[in-house]
């Protein structure tokens, strides 16, 4: 007899969460403590040397915080997931195992702000060089392929537009390559794209946004595939060699299809130390719980905000893939059917301060740096998230001067296309 | 039978059901997957046999080496081999000569011969290959749960607390299609590509 398959939803409230063995909480404990006792010396060395299943110390891991890796592991079709302190520690950890100095990414030009500063000055400090690429154009990737690449990063949604890439393309571009494809799903959540599902190798989050959905816990987090053979060609020795920090361990050979998220954990988190309060895995988790729900009244309200906006006087043009006439249309029916996310831009006629006029005539709606609140957000991301990338940088990014973002909360959508069309007229 | 994936329940059903395991390749050496298998598997309750003729002499969590399956003095339910896939084939040979006959064939993560999968198959014993017992047990008791390791089942039940030489509950709800392969893409574009 085969077992009937959990759906998403019940995925979303049970996966990783197991009543605790001690007391029977039925509610994932707040495992608050930096370290954990040992059987016996044995015991100890066993779980040093990565021979035994345990908990040792928080910023190795938790028990709360293996709950949420596992819950989303489980939502995104993963082997295992490793949570980390932000979606920026996140990238950190995955590109120390794939990068030495002199190496490089390719990285499709329409990402996070705050991801392009990372990329192009804190990690060329690293001697981790980056080679942009236009999403828009599969064959850009293909060019920027060299001997050194050893990964490509992608948004699946990508900010601050919420344009939809596609994945399946730019996912043969890696394969052809023999590199892992590393995709940001933090706009879509797995609840509108499964990016393992199109040829990701590695899924990035930054749980502060959908995911956790509330706006209170920042959070990122690493899934691993399991579908990449990491010992080809000795490209990526942090996997394939004996590691000195664990006596001549090999880490692929020892954990299989879930050693990059091994190597993750006792390579990156261990040394680096980005850890996740187990606090916040909490309030991540809890969240989650709703991420359907939420998920889908994001969309459904971003879908109404951005009709009102398309035929408004005061805009010239609003970017939102769930449009008909809109450039992305056909991909988001393809990759993401059941909405097209919560984060979108509009261009306003009347330029730069007509931009900085909305955001302050705003009722509603909160002007901060942040997305994928209950809240529903506003940023003007030219003086703002994208305010250190020159001019052009800006309109290839999507960040134009005359560029407002939304993150579309789950209010009551009357409300929301109310508090817009007064700020627009005053 | 298809050795690309199995289902939970093919793995459950060989895990709950053998006592004895010799594990052909076993390493004595601490950083070695093989230790780290054996150690484990002992830990929960299983009947280990080292078999590995450079070792005779010696013993690992104290049990002696061996030099071949054929100097096992007791009935083997399954035979777990910790070698290369080309030296999968006289392990599978020298099994099938033992009487009684073992249940089991277990290949280890990396490990896979489909010949003399078919071999021991047509001799009534059943074959995993490519995965490790560790991890599988650890996955379908949860206890792998504590890295992140997506386990791929659900439960509503309290989780006991593992002591040493406990054997766990395998009998957990499964999803994910209930296989152990989460990384089937990876073995399909790896037979695309040869």
């Amino acid at each position: 007899m085969t077992d009937r398959l959990p759906g998403f939803s019940t995925l979303a409230v049970h996966a990783g969460a197991q009543p605790d063995p001690t007391t029977g909480a039925r509610a994932t404990p707040i495992y608050q403590t930096t370290s954990f006792v040992f059987n016996d010396a044995d015991h100890a060395a066993s779980l040093f040397g990565l021979q035994a299943f345990g908990n040792i110390y928080t910023r190795i891991g938790n028990p709360t915080n293996a709950v949420l890796e596992e819950r989303v592991a489980a939502l995104e079709g993963g082997t295992a997931a490793l949570a980390v302190a932000s979606g920026h520690a996140a990238q950190l950890v995955v590109l120390q195992q794939l990068l030495k100095p002199g190496d490089e990414i390719i990285a499709a030009r329409k990402l996070y702000g705050g991801s392009i500063n990372q990329f192009t000055h804190a990690f060329k400090a690293f001697g981790w060089n980056v080679a942009w690429a236009d999403p828009d154009e599969v064959e850009s990737f293909e060019r920027a392929v060299t001997p050194h690449t050893k990964a490509i990063f992608i948004e699946s949604i990508a900010n601050p537009a919420g344009s939809i890439t596609d994945i399946e393309a730019i996912a043969a571009v890696a394969r052809k390559a023999g590199v892992p494809l590393i995709v940001d799903n933090t706009l879509a959540s797995p609840y509108l794209i499964k990016p393992i599902d199109h040829g990701a190798d590695i899924v990035v989050h930054s749980l502060t946004k959908f995911l956790g959905g509330h706006g209170n816990s920042l959070g990122g987090i690493i899934v691993d595939a399991g579908t990449f053979d990491w010992s080809k060609d000795n490209k990526y020795p942090m996997l394939s060699e004996p590691r000195p920090e664990y006596h001549g361990i090999r880490i692929q050979e020892t954990f299989g299809n879930f050693a990059f998220a091994i190597a993750c954990r006792v390579l990156g988190l261990r040394d680096l130390g980005p850890a996740l309060s187990p606090f916040n895995a909490f309030m991540i988790l809890t969240g989650i719980e709703t991420l359907p729900l939420r998920m889908q009244k994001h969309c459904d309200n971003a879908k109404a905000v951005a009709e009102f906006l398309s035929t408004h006087p005061a805009v010239s043009a609003v970017n939102y893939a769930g449009l008909p006439g809109d450039r992305y249309n056909a991909l988001q029916r393809k990759y993401a059917p059941k909405g097209a996310g919560a984060v979108f831009t509009f261009s306003l006629k009347g330029g730069y301060d007509a931009g900085v006029n909305l955001v302050s005539n705003l009722k509603l709606f909160s002007h901060l740096a942040n997305v994928g609140d209950t809240r529903s957000l506003v940023i003007h991301p030219a003086s703002t998230t994208h305010s250190q990338l020159d001019d052009a940088a800006k309109v290839k990014s999507g960040a134009a001067p005359e560029v407002v973002r939304l993150s579309i909360g789950i209010e009551d959508k009357e409300d929301l296309i109310a508090d817009l069309d007064q700020a627009l007229r005053a | 039978m298809n050795h690309d994936a199995y289902d939970d329940n093919y793995i459950r059903s060989i895990l709950n059901n053998v006592k004895s395991i010799a594990m052909v390749g076993a390493s004595p050496v601490n950083v070695r997957p093989s230790y780290f298998a054996f150690k484990y598997l002992a830990q929960r309750g299983y009947d280990m046999i080292p078999v590995n003729p450079g070792h005779v002499g010696k013993a690992l969590m104290g049990k002696p080496f061996v030099a071949s399956l054929a100097d096992i003095d007791r009935p083997i339910d399954m035979i777990d081999i910790f070698r290369n896939s080309s030296h999968i084939m006289p392990v599978v040979e020298e099994a099938l000569k033992l009487s009684p006959l073992p249940k089991v064939i277990w290949m280890q993560l990396g490990a896979r011969d489909d010949a003399a999968a078919e071999k021991a198959e047509a001799a009534g014993l059943k074959v995993v290959m490519n995965r490790c017992p560790k991890i599988e047990y650890g996955r379908l008791s949860s206890e792998i749960s504590w890295m992140g390791v997506n386990s791929r089942t659900l439960s509503s039940k309290r989780a006991p607390i593992p002591t040493q030489g406990m054997r766990l509950s395998l009998n957990r709800t499964s999803f994910g299609g209930g296989q152990t392969a989460a990384s089937d893409r990876a073995a399909k574009n790896k037979t695309e590509t040869t």
